[in-house]
Formats: C-alpha cells, structure tokens, sequence
C-alpha cells in the first residue's frame, strides 16, 4: 500500500467515524485509534496524535450552532476547565513514561466503559431545589430555553463534578480522545445538570481539552502531517454530515450497533495491549 | 447575587466567538487539503511507515518551526501549519472568553479562565521537553 492508498483508506474511515461518531453522541475519536492501530498497524502515539487534532475540529466547527442554542453554560465550562487541563498535563506526562501496549490496555477498557455506559438509559436527575452554597458562590447555577420560557436549574457536588473532570482531563491527555463520556457523566449523574446543559458545555469542553493535549503532543513530535491530514478532513466532513442528520432522534438501533463495535474493538485493544502487539 | 440571566457572559460575544471558530476551522481545513494534495503528489507512491514511532523531526515540533516550513511551502510544513491553525481556534475561545469576563467585571472567572489561558499556552509553546 503506497501513500495515496493509505492516505485514501484513512480518509474513508474517518469519514465514516465522523459520521457515526456525530449520529451516535459517540464522538469520532474513540474508534480513529482503533482503525488506525489495529486495521492499520499504525504506532499508537501516532494514532493519539491524528485523533486529537480531529477530535478539536468537530468540537469547534459544532461551537457556532450550540451557542445559537443557548444551552451551554460557560461559567461551569471554564470552572471544569480547570480540572481536565491540569488533568490533561498529567496525561500527556503519563503518556511518556508507560509503553503503548499499556496505554492500549487502557483505551480498551474506556471503549468497553463506553459501550456499557451507552446501554444504560440515560435519566435525568430531578434538578436540585435549593442552591448548593459552593456553585452558588462560583455562580454556576443558570437556565436554558425550555419549550415553556425559562427553566432554572442548581448545580450539586460541585467538588465531585471537578475530581471526575481531572480524570476526563488525564484519559484525554492519555489517550488522545475528548473524553466526552466520562465529561457527560460528571455533568448528568453528579452536579445534576439537565441533558442540555451537559451536552453543549460538554462539546465546549472537548475542544479546549483537547487543543491542551494537542500542544504536548505537537511539542512532542506525535502529530504527524501526513497521517493527521486524512483524518482531520475525515472526521471533520463527516461529523457535519451527521451533525445535519441528527435533527431528528437519534436511531436506538444505530446507536446499539456503534456501541457493540466499540466493545469489540475495546476487547481487541485490550488483548493486543496485554499479549505486546501493540 | 446568584447569577441568574448571566449563565452565559453575553450572548453577542458568544455568537461572534462561534462564528470566528467556525471560519477558523474553515481556513485551517483548507490549508490542511492543499497542503495535502501537493504532499500526495509528491509522495503519493512512496510507502508509508507509522509502525515504528520515530518522532517527528524538530521543525514540526514548534511554532516557530512550522511557520518557516509553511511560509516556504514545504509541503508537510504546510499541513502541519494547518493543524496548528486548528489548536490554536479553543485557546482563541479561551482568550475572547476573557475578555467577555472582563466586559462583566466578574473577578473570579476572570482568573479562573486566566489560568486555564496559562495552561493552554503553556502547552502549546511552553512545554519543550
């Protein structure tokens, strides 16, 4: 396979990651790793490298609409920033020192995370009545457009939605992803954020996270032009394909396919990490 | 005192930041593919190896050596250039949403965003290890 042959079937693939990544709520991320270390038998700091300067694009090509949206709440944005970036300098130093089959172990086990994370039903936490004195100190309570005018909402365990962030920020850095997953979660299930919310600031987050563990990388020589472009333009046309598809629900089925290849594919990373295969 | 009506700093600069976003992902796609139809002209037929991780050579490691590769259309360079243009659009949010705290007077998240600016940067120009 020469470069224009791998050039074309790495574009392809993320063009099919982006896609599905964006009709899911998966992000593109967590399967451009997979496809090019295992399908392609590129070295994995190569592969984190790529993912994460796609993983930056969709988030800030999808900016301009969910502000127009006036869901995402900039002042938790930027407090959780805190966390994932300083999470991310660990990462990205941890990213050094361990071998790639080890941080392969990892990765494997945050796609079969993922997968089972996507199975479970998402519920929405009865927002909290009364303000929790420390969100309400930084101000991080707000409101979003509701069908019927205004909702309000308070934020809770405002420390325990920043210790899950220093863990988003680290596997972001670590393993080159946006770690929307773990940043939804944090959102959703400890400061009780309605789904709205959550999923626009989270977008908001991903970028910024990201762009942190970008620089490192860049620093470090993982970013490679010739392997990053395919996927960058990849991921980037095929997230605002999906982006336009989404305005109707999101396929339940599609949803259940995506996640089964991801607990596949965190199977094999899993097993490649461990036997030194990667 | 609890915020309510401000959730987000103010919604003009919002909007003109996500616009400004956009045109940044804009241009830095179109540097990224024309820097990259003149790499796969180039080397479209040479075999490519990501098996074994090397590193990048150290021109494509900082700012100043990208931008030097990219202004003499060094077709990597170029690419390379691109990409940098794509992680620098969240630290441009970072810097505006400064000023958006400042336009508010609002101390605390002026500082907040201030150190996540500094990390940020930190990062990107200050790491060199």
């Amino acid at each position: 396979m020469n470069v224009l042959e791998f050039s074309a079937v790495v574009f392809a693939g993320s063009l099919a990651a982006g896609f599905l990544g964006a009709l899911t709520g998966f992000g593109g991320g967590v399967v451009i790793v997979p496809l090019l270390t295992l399908g392609l038998g590129v070295d994995i700091r190569y592969a984190i490298g790529a993912s994460l300067v796609s993983v930056i694009a969709t988030s800030s090509g999808a900016a301009a609409a969910y502000v127009k949206e006036g869901f995402s709440n900039i002042r938790i944005g930027m407090f959780l920033e805190l966390a994932t970036t300083i999470g991310t300098l660990l990462g990205a130093a941890l990213a050094g020192v361990i071998s790639g089959g080890a941080i392969a172990v990892i990765f494997g086990l945050f796609l079969v995370y993922s997968a089972w994370l996507s199975g479970r039903p998402r519920r929405e936490r009865a927002a909290g009545e009364k303000a929790d004195p420390m969100a309400a100190a930084l101000k991080l309570d707000g409101h979003y457009p509701g069908p019927a005018g205004w909702v309000d909402y308070h934020v809770r365990a405002v420390p325990t939605g920043f210790s899950l962030m220093l863990v988003a920020g680290t596997l972001s850095g670590l393993l080159g992803i946006g770690s929307g997953a773990v940043k939804v979660l944090a959102m959703d299930l400890a400061m009780g954020l309605p789904f709205k919310v959550s999923t626009t600031t989270s977008n908001f987050m991903i970028g910024v996270t990201a762009a942190a563990s970008a620089g490192l990388y860049l620093n470090r020589g993982y970013i490679d032009p010739g392997l990053a472009m395919p996927v960058v333009l990849g991921v980037l046309l095929g997230a605002s394909a999906g982006a336009r598809r989404l305005a109707g629900a999101k396929s339940r089925t599609l949803r259940l396919v995506f996640a089964s290849v991801i607990l596949v594919l965190g199977a094999q990373m899993i097993y490649k990490g461990v036997t030194g295969q990667l | 005192m609890d915020g309510q009506g401000e959730s987000t700093p103010d919604e003009r600069v919002e909007v003109f930041i996500g616009t400004l976003l956009r045109a940044g992902v804009t241009l830095a796609a179109a540097v990224v593919f024309l820097g990259g139809v003149a790499y796969l002209a180039s080397h479209g037929t040479q075999i490519p190896d990501y098996r074994i991780f090397r590193g990048e050579p150290s021109d494509l490691r900082n700012i100043a050596g990208i931008v030097t590769d990219a202004a003499r259309l060094s077709r990597r360079g170029l690419i390379q250039f691109g990409l940098l243009l794509l992680i620098a659009t969240p630290i441009v949010r970072v810097g505006f949403t400064v000023l958006a705290f400042i336009l508010q007077k609002d101390k605390t998240y002026v500082l907040i965003t201030l150190i996540v600016l500094g990390i940020l940067l930190y990062s990107l120009v200050g790491a060199g290890w």
